[in-house]
């Protein structure tokens, strides 16, 4: 039997596969999604106020100021004044640094980590994959809030200055992270592999690092953004698990989740909620802004995985 | 003959964020009780888009979907039908079969289920009944083990064995019309001629009419009465099957006849149509076939023809048969 | 079924008995010991008793006589609460286990439901309004919305009681205590039914949007069968699919308990006990609460992999 001829698929004019217009476009896509615009907007919002925000507070030195302790918000302090007679409101941004510093660190940190260790067990497989795969095996299988209530005491014992505890919750938090981010990775790795564009770069007698680095992890850099992005809000969320429990960052340093931990105070808790409520809310705020920016983000770099 | 459906005016737009796409563009056209009529073109013509739209099966989101013309149906305007009256109609009426056996049927539901399923709704039949009925069904469309079918799922069986149950779905509460888009397109020859043996014989046994969407002549000159050839959303030529067949007016008719073997005829080299169907947001106002035809004039860059009628059983949409526009 | 069932068993035994090992030394490793937080004990009774309890051995022994002891099913001894580890569980489980079961009953009706609507209506205002709560409740932290609640309805306005199974000394039994157990649920319930919904509601939204452009969804609109039913016969049918390995996913959460929530709202469940013992560093019962998490994790995994395998006619066994 015979058929029409003819090429069905209507041209549309070459597309240019120039590096710089696919990103442009991605950017050109986003600023369409007015959500996720939002969500960017109040993001960066979140980090100028924490950062260049106390820098206009006259209460900056967080000194203690026992006449003016535990007053209700009023005009000089717009969010009242903790046990000490700290200003709340500059409490709040000053802990919103670490907070936010944590969690973009211990996502940069655990992305890292588990992209490399991904991309090597997806990419040489046999061997290299075995190890680095039980080994993530292992981790995931162990329960992720009990390991970090271990390393959380293990804190405490190595008497870390508590300055420095947040580097060390960073690192915490990646090591727990970086095994679900591996897998993924090695994931798509296997697929990218399978590919012909691949195949072509076989014949082609390219070498191993320039395929590595040239052909495969290009291929995932938006998916790796996407989920980076995503990672920043978990983290904020990890952090304050672990400082509510007084496991994380604790006193004298303000985090959002050992702020709340005031709430452990039942005076404080039922009269005084100025103190526990603000954090509460900046972490709430940050995270579901970060979560839709990354939603969006989502939908303009990896459409395929479109929700 | 008396008319079943007399389609008139059918526009379907669909408006993108790069602007409107006129899938179907102001048609019209008639099928017969009894009538196989066939319409013809290349995908993204608009012929899947008329079927869907007779169905009332085009999501209506917005300014989007059917929006002018009627579709009557046994003299009734379906555009006007309550959905739920439309509903009732659609697989007892009329019911339709698609290209892809294989993703057409559900693949987590037992044949036996997604076939008693129309009879139990419109025939009201009961469960046992309704099984009574499918093994029959499956046994008329020639698939033996008509018991052990009905509890398989999709996958076990052949593309050919699905798009048979697909017919028997859509004979089973004996429709006044078949609507089969591209309904062998996705089979093995041997299988297209057996699926179009049966289609016809259900047709003769039950009076039923045919509008049958397709790209390929072959599948034409074996079951249509009547033809309709579209492009770029518009019919171009329409006409009894032996005269379009014998005598085709339209160049673009032409091209698609040109581009048919023929059997123990020796051809050098097989005919093709040069250029791309244009896109559909790029259509000006003119003859949409301008720029691939051969005996383009400077009329047919500035205006679309209408659709005329030339001789007795045969109409044509272009400039070259209208003598007092081309010399205006 | 039977090779692949053996090959996934014998692998889970293995990752079982090295994640124990690794578990063991870092308990092992945190600081102190049930002993030496109780201040009341002279250093002699001290060093006596950490003879008795075997905790001056070296971790590799102490890990053979746990790892032998639990192969036949004895968790040890609770040091705080002297009662076997797994009498304890099997007090608190079943409060863990009310929590969850009630809260997974409910996110999965709502989840299911509103995911199939937002599908069906993708873009519409009601789209974008579940979109934003979903975000919403996948960005709460737990133990705020916890305790935010209970300042709201427990504390303002009286509604519901703060935390605990039940009322402080009460005697209540019959239907009268049921009542007071669904009063004090109700909190946490709700705040693990909304943390779960925001995923789960995702989930089902993005399954049933891919399903729903599928051909034989137009065939069965085609046959003329109900709207409704096209979407929660035909379309769901379709998109639970994938979502029963999530049942096997739930199992850690229906059996371990929510730590953080348990805590919050002070409730006696199995969560809640592991967080008490970490202060007491009270070893065997938090040795047999992780261990529990990762054996109740893997067969989770293992399940949800088996159960996709016989509910999908599709993939052969």
């Amino acid at each position: 039997m015979s058929s029409v001829s003819g090429a069905a698929a209507p041209g549309r004019g070459a597309k240019t596969a120039v590096k710089s217009s696919m990103w442009r476009q991605s950017v050109r896509l986003l600023l369409k999604n007015k959500l996720a615009i939002a969500g960017l907007v109040i993001v960066v919002l979140m980090f100028l106020a924490c950062f260049i925000g106390p820098m206009f507070s006259p209460y900056a030195d967080n000194k203690t100021n026992m006449r003016i302790m535990n007053r209700a918000p009023n005009l000089q302090h717009w969010l009242g004044t903790d046990k000490l007679g700290r200003d709340v409101l500059t409490r709040v941004l000053l802990a919103g640094r670490i907070s936010l510093t944590v969690g973009l660190a211990s996502m940069v940190l655990s992305v890292t980590l588990g992209t490399l260790l991904g991309a090597l067990s997806g990419f040489f497989r046999g061997v290299v994959d075995q190890v680095i795969m039980r080994v993530a095996d292992l981790l995931l299988t162990i329960p992720s809030l009990p390991l970090l209530f271990i390393f959380g005491a293990l804190l405490s014992d190595w008497k870390v200055p508590p300055e420095n505890r947040m580097y060390i919750v960073m690192l915490i938090l990646s090591l727990v992270n970086w095994p679900s981010m591996a897998r993924m990775i090695r994931g798509q790795m296997l697929s990218l592999r399978e590919r012909e564009f691949m195949q072509a770069t076989t014949v082609l007698g390219l070498n191993n690092k320039r395929k590595l680095f040239h052909h495969l992890l290009p291929n995932l850099i938006p998916l790796i953004i996407v989920i980076a992005t995503l990672n920043i809000g978990g983290a904020i969320l990890s952090e304050s698990v672990l400082s509510f429990f007084g496991l994380g960052v604790t006193a004298p340093t303000p985090t959002w989740g050992n702020m709340i931990d005031a709430a452990n105070n039942l005076i404080d808790f039922q009269e005084r909620p100025w103190l526990w409520m603000p954090p509460g809310l900046s972490i709430f705020i940050t995270v579901i802004a970060i979560n839709i920016f990354g939603d969006g983000l989502r939908d303009v770099l990896d459409p395929k995985q479109k929700r | 003959m008396e008319n079943l459906l007399r389609v008139n005016r059918l526009s379907t737009h669909f408006h993108t964020d790069e602007g409107t796409v006129k899938a179907v563009d102001d048609i019209s056209f008639r099928v017969g009780k009894g009538e196989t009529v066939c319409i013809v073109g290349e995908s993204g013509c608009g012929k899947s888009i008329t079927a869907m739209s007779i169905m009332g099966l085009i999501q209506a989101q917005g300014a989007s979907g059917v929006t002018g013309g009627t579709i009557e149906f046994g003299g009734e305007d379906l555009l006007k039908l309550g959905k739920n009256e439309l509903r009732t109609l659609r697989g007892s009426e009329i019911s339709m079969i698609f290209q892809e056996p294989m993703s057409s049927l559900n693949p987590v539901m037992t044949i036996g289920e997604q076939l008693t399923e129309p009879l139990r709704i419109h025939r009201k039949l009961n469960r046992k009944a309704a099984a009574k009925r499918a093994v029959e069904l499956i046994a008329q469309v020639g698939i033996s083990r008509p018991e052990q079918i009905m509890d398989s799922y999709p996958h076990e069986l052949s593309g050919g064995m699905l798009q048979r149950i697909m017919i028997a779905i859509a004979i089973s509460c004996g429709p006044k019309l078949l609507i089969a888009d591209e309904p062998t397109t996705a089979l093995d020859v041997t299988i297209q001629a057996q699926i179009l043996d049966m289609l016809r014989r259900f047709k003769d046994e039950s009076e039923m009419s045919i509008m049958l969407i397709t790209h390929d002549l072959g599948v034409v000159a074996e079951m249509a009465d009547y033809v309709i050839v579209m492009y770029a959303g518009k019919i171009v030529e329409e006409g009894e099957v032996e005269v379009l067949f014998d005598d085709p007016k339209h160049p673009y008719t032409r091209g698609l006849l040109r581009s048919k073997p023929v059997l123990g005829q020796l051809q050098d080299e097989l005919y093709s149509i040069p250029g791309q169907v244009p896109d559909p947001l790029e259509l000006t106002e003119s003859c949409y076939f301008h720029d691939r035809c051969e005996f383009c004039m400077d009329i047919c860059r500035v205006k679309g023809p209408p659709l005329r009628g030339v001789g007795e059983r045969q109409k044509t949409a272009c400039w070259l048969y209208e003598e007092a526009n081309v010399h205006a | 079924m039977g090779a692949y069932l053996s090959k996934r068993l014998s692998y889970i035994m293995i990752i079982l008995a090295a994640a124990s090992l690794m578990i063991f030394c870092l308990y092992a490793m945190t600081p102190g010991d049930f002993i030496s937080s109780n201040i009341k004990l002279s250093a002699e009774r001290k060093a006596e008793l950490r003879e008795i309890y075997g905790l001056n051995r070296p971790v590799l022994e102490r890990y053979w006589t746990w790892l032998t002891h639990a192969l036949r099913g004895d968790l040890g001894y609770s040091l705080a609460q002297q009662r076997p580890v797994l009498a304890l569980f099997n007090t608190y489980i079943w409060n863990s286990f009310l929590l969850a079961v009630v809260s997974t009953f409910f996110t999965w009706v709502i989840a299911v439901i509103v995911g199939v609507v937002a599908a069906y209506r993708q873009y519409s205002w009601f789209d974008t309004l579940v979109m934003i709560v979903i975000f919403g409740a996948m960005s709460i932290p737990s133990f705020f919305i916890g305790l935010f609640l209970i300042k709201i309805f427990a504390v303002d306005l009286h509604l519901l009681p703060p935390g605990g199974i039940t009322t402080t000394g009460s005697n209540a039994v019959g239907w009268a205590h049921v009542q007071e157990v669904i009063k004090h649920m109700t909190l946490p319930v709700a705040v693990m039914t909304l943390l779960g919904t925001g995923s789960l509601t995702r989930y089902f939204r993005s399954n049933m949007i891919d399903v729903i452009r599928q051909d034989y969804i137009r065939t069965a609109r085609a046959k003329g069968v109900k709207e409704s039913k096209v979407l929660f016969g035909h379309a769901l049918r379709n998109a639970m699919l994938p979502a029963i390995t999530l049942v096997g996913f739930e199992l850690p959460a229906l059996f371990g308990g929510s730590l953080i929530i348990e805590k919050i709202f002070n409730w006696p469940g199995i969560g809640q006990l592991y967080i008490q013992s970490f202060g007491q560093r009270d070893y065997p019962l938090l040795m047999g609460f992780t261990m529990l998490i990762a054996i109740l994790t893997v067969i989770g995994t293992l399940l949800s992999d088996v159960l996709y395998r016989i509910a999908d006619p599709r993939v052969k066994l």
